[in-house]
């Protein structure tokens, strides 16, 4: 089984530094953040362009609709503070005050998914892919380390409209270098196997790329999807390799209702009705840990993943 | 001055005429006319006196802003916007109703020189902060954002996050405007949650606070002259005024929060908005 080194650097670092390349080069990008501009590695541009990077204080929903009122008068805003705060305190504003007139507003939440950890439930947020989804128009992104974010960034930079963008807490897994392509709704096809199909986004595509490992040792042939698109959604890859595979494991640290695997499970219900299993949070509240422990404890183990793939296989 | 204040009370007139027009033969259903009402004078001279706007133009980036944060007020935004040229009066008969530019509560661009989505109370000084920011940055700091918030609006958290945010980050070119009618939906502010000493607040969170008779026509413009013209801080104007103001039968009525008029109610509407026009051309208003 592949094993993949710890980032020195953080998403957020990465976020923080892409957003900086992209102001030095358009003069209509700015920063904000709720007292996180530092949490997002916007520290560098802050020293460079101080007048380009707004914290405006411990108060989300103003954030967010500052950042409405500076796209509203030309300005590309990239900003950001933690997922729940962004997807839940501040979610109305997005989606009223950024989303609806299509604005260009990405915001950016930090310690998205199970990746705050030590942090606890307060700052987890597990729902925030199912939420952001719902938003009409929105692009939903979660990569999986710092050179994917980077290309994620960059790409957002010349997108029109709204979108939403998990970062992690802690240093994920390397699993991409600076070759690495993104492409708004579109996937990327890691592996190709016969047998089953394996979807991921974010911090857990190194193991479904394990997952793969492991069942390759069975005699298990797995296609290993990046889908860090959440939305829109890459509906031709998806229904492709679940045609070609006949069944599907989705894996994410995410609540099993309603984000990547739900996105998927709606599109395979409606056009190609396939077995799938969703690798990711049932339905409960977690608690504080180390991110890989969390991970193992609550259902989105290696193990899960080749339990999950078996499980629908057999299904065929 | 005179003539100028005699016109502009006038289409104060017509603009309550076309709010009255709408609320009873719009297309859309009931309208929210209590509290369009109470905006009417004050909108009436930001549009037809204060701001620079072009209405052949309407996204011109150099343009005074105006932002109706009490979004439920929409039809006095729109009655103003179609009197100054934005679009064609006939149109406001469609606001709220199916494939209409005039969305139930104003939706930025879907109608031209709505600047601003509102709606949803206690947003929309934040968002004419960024504006406002936005402006400083782009070197038009000379234009200004006007926010008109409503009294219960600032029982809403948000506001005092924005409040407390535009004078630390160096804004003076942000104009709130309080419309104090004292009600808010489900009655009198002052018996759900009273906001006093609210001038005071405002002072405290470091802003100009000047406070205007909402329906006198040679204060506001006078207010609002100064509030243009003021530099160093935002500026908060306290309006009083008085739900439904213009019709009697609506006045201090908080029933006409939101409604409908009869062919009757609309006749008598009507007749004391004729009156009032005669008395102005007079004098005597």
């Amino acid at each position: 089984m592949r094993q993949f080194e710890l980032e020195k650097k953080t998403t957020r670092d990465a976020f923080g530094a892409a957003v900086f390349e992209l102001a030095k080069e358009d003069p209509k990008i700015l920063a904000i953040g709720a007292d996180t501009t530092g949490n997002l590695g916007m520290k560098d541009m802050a020293k460079e362009m101080p007048d380009r990077v707004i914290n405006i204080g411990i108060a989300e929903q103003n954030m967010m609709c500052v950042a409405s009122g500076l796209a509203a008068t030309g300005y590309r805003v990239f900003g950001g503070s933690f997922a729940p705060f962004i997807s839940m305190r501040s979610l109305e504003q997005f989606r009223t005050f950024c989303a609806y007139p299509h604005l260009n507003v990405v915001m950016a939440g930090g310690m998205g998914g199970l990746s705050a950890a030590n942090e606890g439930v307060t700052h987890q947020c597990p729902e925030d892919l199912s939420i952001m989804r719902t938003i009409a128009g929105n692009v939903v992104v979660y990569p999986a380390d710092t050179a994917s974010t980077r290309a994620v960034v960059k790409a957002l930079g010349k997108h029109e409209g709204p979108a939403y963008i998990r970062l992690g807490k802690f240093s994920f897994r390397k699993v991409f270098d600076e070759n690495y392509k993104f492409e708004v709704g579109k996937a990327n096809i890691l592996e190709e196997g016969k047998d089953v199909a394996i979807l991921a986004c974010g911090a857990v595509i190194y193991r479904a790329l394990q997952a793969a490992d492991v069942l390759r040792e069975q005699g298990i042939q797995a296609t290993v999807v990046d889908c860090s698109c959440i939305k829109p959604l890459d509906e031709e890859t998806v229904l492709a390799v679940a045609e070609k595979t006949g069944c599907v494991v989705t894996v994410e640290d995410s609540t099993i209702i309603g984000a990547l695997g739900g996105a998927v499970a709606e599109l395979l219900g409606e056009n190609l009705p396939t077995p799938m299993k969703r690798v990711g949070i049932k339905d409960c509240f977690t608690e504080s840990g180390d991110l890989d422990l969390l991970m193992d404890k609550y259902g989105i183990g290696v193990q899960d993943i080749v339990d999950g793939a078996k499980a629908v296989m057999a299904k065929k | 001055m005179e003539n100028e204040l005699r016109r502009l009370k006038k289409t104060a007139v017509q603009v309550r005429r076309d709010i009255i027009e709408a609320t009873t033969h719009g297309q859309g259903g009931g309208i929210h006319v209590g509290p369009a009402l109470s905006a009417t004078d004050i909108v009436t001279a930001l549009y037809f006196k204060i701001m620079q706007v072009r209405p052949e133009e309407p996204w011109w980036e150099e343009r005074d802003r105006f932002i109706i944060s009490k979004g439920h007020a929409y039809a006095v935004l729109y009655a103003a916007l179609a009197e100054k040229g934005f679009f064609p009066r006939e149109e406001l008969l469609t606001m709220r109703a199916i494939n209409s530019r005039l969305q139930g509560h104003p939706a930025y661009h879907k109608a031209p020189g709505v600047d601003m989505t509102s709606g949803s109370l206690g947003n929309g000084l934040s968002c004419g902060l960024g504006i406002a920011m936005a402006m400083k940055k782009q070197g038009i700091a000379h234009k200004k954002v006007y926010v008109m918030l409503g009294d219960g609006e600032c029982q809403e958290g948000m506001v005092w996050e924005a409040a407390m945010a535009a004078p630390a980050k160096g804004i003076d070119n942000l104009v709130a405007i309080v419309d104090h009618n004292h009600y808010q939906s489900c009655g009198c502010l002052d018996e759900i949650v009273p906001l006093y000493p609210l001038d005071e607040k405002w002072k405290s969170f470091g802003w100009h606070v000047m406070e205007v008779n909402g329906h006198n026509m040679n204060d506001i413009v006078n207010k609002l002259t100064i509030a243009r013209e003021f530099s160093g801080k935002p500026v908060c104007i306290i309006a009083h005024t008085v739900k439904g103001k213009g019709i009697s039968f609506m006045e201090h009525n908080n029933a006409w929060h939101n409604g409908t008029c009869s062919e009757e109610q609309y006749a008598a509407a009507m007749k004391e908005l004729d009156e009032q026009e005669a008395a102005i051309e007079a004098g005597m208003m």
